[in-house]
């Protein structure tokens, strides 16, 4: 299990700061999720752990710093899971597993037989075993995503990112991706960061969520604290009902009409 | 379900092809079948040029499979990023300033002037692109403007010149009809590195097939893989096309015939491509020896006049019922 801190993260994009001045602690085994309306930083934040996006400020694993550390062992440490992957479809969903052992594997080497059994019990556990063969092309979008997350297992990296996991899915494989990320949380005590859009969702798996909105953070804490009626409407510009459930879940369901 | 594996039952087919296809080539000529009395002929004309046009062959389709890959486009071929104007640039400087001393000189001054252009030409456009970030497009667009600037140059001259517009353009159709065991002491080396080299980064092209981003996330060094396999694949193309030419097409053509066959994974395609191409040039070589009395039609056009309707025909077949 490990830690993953921000100190004092900015983001820009040419003159255009993205992420200001973000903090957070992440700790191990959590799942955090950042949630605030397009363009609020949050994938930002995320690919500024994976070295996509240029940053300042510190980011750290178990308190040390993540980027003192070379691309290989960075891989080792943080899976991240993109928005919209790019998924080949020639390729079978064996050989895109297998890409995940890519930070174990020398530069002239290829997979050992340890890899390749790794990716075997991997694509078993997730129930991925029957398209283990199937080109990547012939697959939906949910035995798609869920070969993505199985990449990401098969990194062995005890941090996952995940940028909207979810958006491109139906509900029920929304339920079925979600479940797996938390199952796998439990199991074997990844800590999560995830970029969600879907505030009840968000609120029904993530321990703590931080509101992002224009690259600050505006709020932090537990679902039901930071789920509320003023604060969605303050920046996202909506009128909401905030509906919380006796065994503490929060439901957040948009209203019609202006002002509130 | 759909299942189709990149198996290893492909490498034996393609050897045996490429084996059948250098027999065919050393005894079809226009002196006629293996005998005791041509054993000149077929050592000191025959076998040269099919070495050399298997050796060509399998350059060009292997740098092309692998250009393919650094770019992630089935369409990119060796000459991408200026080796073929840069090669003929050299060439045509040599044809146009060279008249007369090419006989006299220690080192044969064509081949070194297209080598040597090509490895410029690329240069230059990598130059230019790692200056706008060194991605993938801003590579392929300063070698679009690379390119641009030296068949500009290349047209300049041969209008200025018009008496060797025939050599060049008979150089830059590609041959292999001059070959000798000369040409292929010459271009063994760079291509020997150059394909190891290649081989050695099959596992790097799969890994950016999920594109530059996710690729470095997963822990590579996208930027070096790309250097390194652009410097191997372009040292290769320039050695191979200072003695044969511009011979165009391959390069795209046989990866793609390869992926057809044995999926697309550049584990496959790599050492296929490498053994195909050799086996194409070499058969693509024997018409152009028997088609015309006493000339030869150059390679390079064999290779596009049966390359691409064999190519259409195996999309076509390739398309129906999915």
């Amino acid at each position: 299990m490990s830690s993953l801190g921000f100190d004092q993260v900015a983001v820009r994009y040419g003159r255009r700061g993205a992420l200001h001045a973000f903090t957070a602690h992440v700790g191990p085994g959590e799942w955090l999720c950042l949630i605030g309306p397009n363009g609020a930083g949050k994938t930002s934040a995320l690919r500024a752990v994976v070295g996509l996006a240029p940053h300042t400020g510190t980011i750290t694993v178990d308190g040390s710093p993540l980027f003192q550390r070379t691309a290989r062992r960075r891989a080792a440490l943080v899976a991240f899971v993109p928005q919209s992957p790019l998924m080949p479809d020639e390729m079978t969903g064996r050989e895109y597993v297998l890409l995940g052992r890519n930070p174990y594997i020398g530069y002239f080497a290829s997979e050992t037989k340890h890899d390749r059994a790794l990716v075997h019990d991997v694509l078993g556990r997730l129930d991925l075993a029957p398209f283990a063969e199937r080109r990547l092309g012939s697959l939906s979008g949910g035995e798609r995503q869920r070969l993505v997350i199985a990449r990401a297992v098969a990194q062995e990296a005890p941090i996952l990112l995940l940028d909207e996991p979810t958006s491109a899915l139906d509900i029920g494989h929304q339920q079925q991706a979600l479940e797996l990320v938390d199952r796998l949380r439990r199991e074997q005590g990844l800590t999560v960061v995830s970029a969600m859009h879907d505030l009840t969702l968000a609120g029904l798996y993530a321990d703590r969520l931080v509101l992002l909105n224009e690259g600050y953070a505006v709020a932090g804490g537990t679902p039901a604290e930071v789920l509320r009626t003023e604060t969605l409407s303050e920046f996202y510009g909506v009128s909401v009902t905030v509906m919380h459930s006796p065994d503490g879940t929060v439901a957040v369901v948009p209203r019609r009409g202006p002002g509130a | 379900m759909h299942v189709r594996r990149a198996g290893w039952w492909w490498l034996p087919a393609a050897v045996l092809l490429l084996v059948g296809a250098a027999a065919l080539g050393a005894m079809i000529g226009p002196a006629g079948t293996i005998s005791s009395a041509n054993w000149n002929i077929i050592w000191h004309i025959r076998l040269p040029r099919v070495v050399l046009a298997g050796i060509v062959g399998a350059m060009l389709s292997l740098a092309g499979a692998s250009y393919q890959g650094v770019f992630r486009n089935p369409l990119v071929d060796p000459y991408l990023l200026g080796a073929a104007a840069g090669a003929g640039l050299g060439a045509t400087v040599v044809f146009v300033f060279g008249n007369g001393v090419s006989s006299s000189w220690v080192v044969d001054p064509l081949p070194l002037a297209a080598f040597v252009g090509a490895l410029v030409a690329v240069f230059v456009t990598y130059t230019v692109g790692a200056s706008f970030g060194g991605s993938a497009l801003s590579l392929v667009l300063a070698g679009v403007a690379v390119a641009a600037l030296a068949t500009a140059v290349q047209q300049y001259l041969l209008l200025r010149n018009s008496d060797v517009i025939k050599e060049v353009y008979s150089w830059i159709s590609g041959r292999v009809s001059t070959a000798t065991w000369h040409d292929v002491r010459l271009v063994l080396p760079y291509v020997v590195v150059s394909a190891t080299v290649l081989l050695l980064h099959r596992r790097h092209l799969d890994v950016l097939r999920v594109g530059d981003e996710e690729a470095a996330t997963l822990g590579s060094d996208v930027r070096r893989v790309r250097l390194v396999v652009v410097v191997a694949a372009t040292l290769g193309t320039a050695a191979v096309v200072s003695v044969s030419g511009l011979i165009g097409f391959v390069g795209i053509m046989v990866p793609h015939l390869v992926r057809l066959l044995a999926g697309a994974s550049y584990r496959a395609v790599l050492p296929l491509s490498l053994v195909v191409g050799a086996a194409f040039l070499i058969l693509a070589d024997i018409p152009g020896r028997v088609l015309e009395d006493g000339g030869e039609t150059p390679i390079g056009v064999v290779t596009a006049l049966l390359g691409a309707p064999m190519f259409i025909f195996v999309l076509r077949s390739r398309r129906v019922p999915a």
